[in-house]
């Protein structure tokens, strides 16, 4: 379970975040929605330590993380980054394969690549891909190939960084039942930010809506239409019009 | 405008270089200290000493070369007005081994390598490849600067002993070719001239050169600010602080080394 109490952050005049409480239930998907420049990405990365919050505490089943052992901390997690974060430099298979090549959970070179296959296959991508390099492939597939190398270390937690952007109706679609499987079937808590719709609806289980820095809603995706909050009713119908300002 | 206005903005320039300075100064602590602690990667290392060594080689090989004649031709002009053609083999070995070998190597290492791994570094950081990296357990500074910070200090001494050689290779073949000098001995000339310490004080110099060209690439590059402009940036800044630093570097070694 990830809780987060109190989460402050201010980058010079900018309060991103004023005060975020917000519980991620394990084995559950949780999903972010919000306008852009809410503080979404600075959600999620405050939780990794990528970012580190002014003030607040997040503690992932009761350890605080700011305080866990990184490497084992973050050997837990998985994540897929929303332009993919592919190394170029890397082939697609040594993309995938990254974290089993090097460090504690390094394994032989021949062993990594056929996990690497394997994950590569399970998002639907033939093994031949994985000698290319990630300019070669369209954005779904580096899509997919960011997703492969997320599940790669089966971690216990996996982060989604807005994994639709920037795709095609069809190929988001195919992005959606993809995370959606891989959630149910490993058994992972899931975090996704995103503000399309459809993948709110496709991979939810809990929905929290963050606006100026606060959770504003948060609640089960199915309770979601009918929640009277008004800033959730206008963003998930995209209205113009309504307490959230449409200039920002 | 008040009339302090300029000096207080001096004052802004000259603490901003320092706090600089002081950044750079922890970081490099920090590249040093990765570099005796596990994980290594090998094969990163291999890459980077490919990429800032072997690759180089032609950019530092012609420059030399050039340099070499250009000097012996210089040397030869302006001796001839006290008599004094005749030293141009030495005039040359020393010049070439002593400082224009190793700034030069320096500054082309700077202008080549430098910039190529601060637009690197810097274009992983706009695309999160360096979030990517800590998410997967990886340390940025251990997996992209030590690689390369080790190659640039191993491999730049080694360019700048090719780079002497052709230097004074472009020196000989000039003088010889076109001044009229005997081969056998300004070649007899050149090595009777040099010393041990010419020699090593090259070297030395092409380490610490290779040091902080590639130190400044990587600092440069996680600094990046974002988007295309930030690259850019980053590149521009890694590059002209590479050079001052160098040539700051070359002063204060030669001070150190030869000052009497």
């Amino acid at each position: 379970m990830i809780t987060l109490a109190g989460v402050h952050k201010t980058f010079g005049a900018n309060r991103v975040l004023r005060g975020v409480d917000l519980t991620i239930p394990k084995g559950s998907s949780m999903v972010i929605i919000g306008g852009s420049g809410t503080g979404k990405s600075v959600l999620l990365k405050c939780i990794l330590g990528l970012v580190a919050p002014d003030s607040g505490t997040i503690s992932l089943d009761g350890e605080d993380v700011i305080r866990a052992d990184r490497d084992a901390f973050l050997a837990r997690f998985g994540m897929l980054f929303q332009g993919g974060a592919l190394f170029d430099s890397l082939k697609v298979w040594e993309n995938v394969a990254f974290r089993l090549l090097r460090g504690a959970q390094a394994r032989p070179k021949a062993e990594a690549r056929e996990i690497a296959i394997e994950k590569l296959r399970r998002v639907g991508l033939k093994p031949e891909v994985g000698d290319l390099f990630p300019a070669e492939l369209s954005g779904g597939m580096q899509k997919r190939v960011g997703l492969a190398r997320a599940i790669a270390a089966e971690p216990e937690i996996i982060f989604f960084d807005e994994p639709t952007t920037g795709l095609d109706p069809i190929m988001s679609g195919v992005i959606n039942a993809l995370i959606r499987e891989i959630v149910v079937e490993m058994g992972v808590t899931a975090m996704t930010i995103t503000h399309d719709m459809t993948s709110v609806r496709a991979i939810a289980d809990h929905v929290a809506m963050l606006h100026a820095g606060v959770i504003q809603w948060t609640g089960p995706v199915a309770e979601m239409d009918a929640a009277s909050d008004p800033y959730l009713q206008q963003f998930i119908h995209g209205r113009a019009d309504g307490p959230i300002a449409s200039v920002r | 405008m008040s009339l302090l206005s300029p000096v207080a903005a001096l004052g802004r320039v000259v603490l901003g270089a320092f706090a600089s300075l002081g950044r750079i100064a922890l970081f490099g602590g920090q590249v040093v200290g990765h570099l005796f602690r596990p994980p290594f990667y090998p094969r990163e290392i291999v890459q980077a000493l490919m990429q800032v060594g072997w690759f180089s080689l032609p950019v530092v090989g012609l420059t030399a070369l050039f340099t070499g004649g250009a000097l012996a031709l210089q040397i030869y002009s302006g001796g001839q007005r006290f008599s004094a053609e005749a030293v141009v083999p030495q005039i040359v070995a020393i010049g070439i081994v002593r400082e224009l070998g190793p700034v030069l190597v320096g500054l082309m290492i700077g202008a080549r390598v430098t910039s190529s791994i601060a637009a690197e570094i810097a274009t992983m950081k706009v695309t999160e490849q360096i979030d990517a990296l800590v998410t997967l357990s990886t340390h940025p500074i251990k997996y992209l600067a030590v690689p390369r910070v080790l190659a640039g200090t191993l491999t730049v001494p080694l360019l700048v002993g090719v780079g002497d050689i052709i230097g004074i290779m472009g020196g000989f073949l000039v003088s010889t070719e076109q001044l009229g000098f005997n081969r056998a001995s300004y070649i007899q000339n050149t090595v009777d001239f040099l010393t041990a310490p010419d020699i090593t004080s090259s070297l030395i110099k092409g380490a610490v050169f290779g040091f902080i060209a590639t130190l400044i690439g990587c600092y440069h590059g996680m600094r990046s600010g974002r988007g295309a402009q930030g690259v850019g940036s980053a590149t521009k800044n890694a590059v002209a602080v590479a050079a001052i630093l160098i040539l700051a570097a070359n002063f204060i070694l030669t001070s150190v080394l030869f000052g009497t």
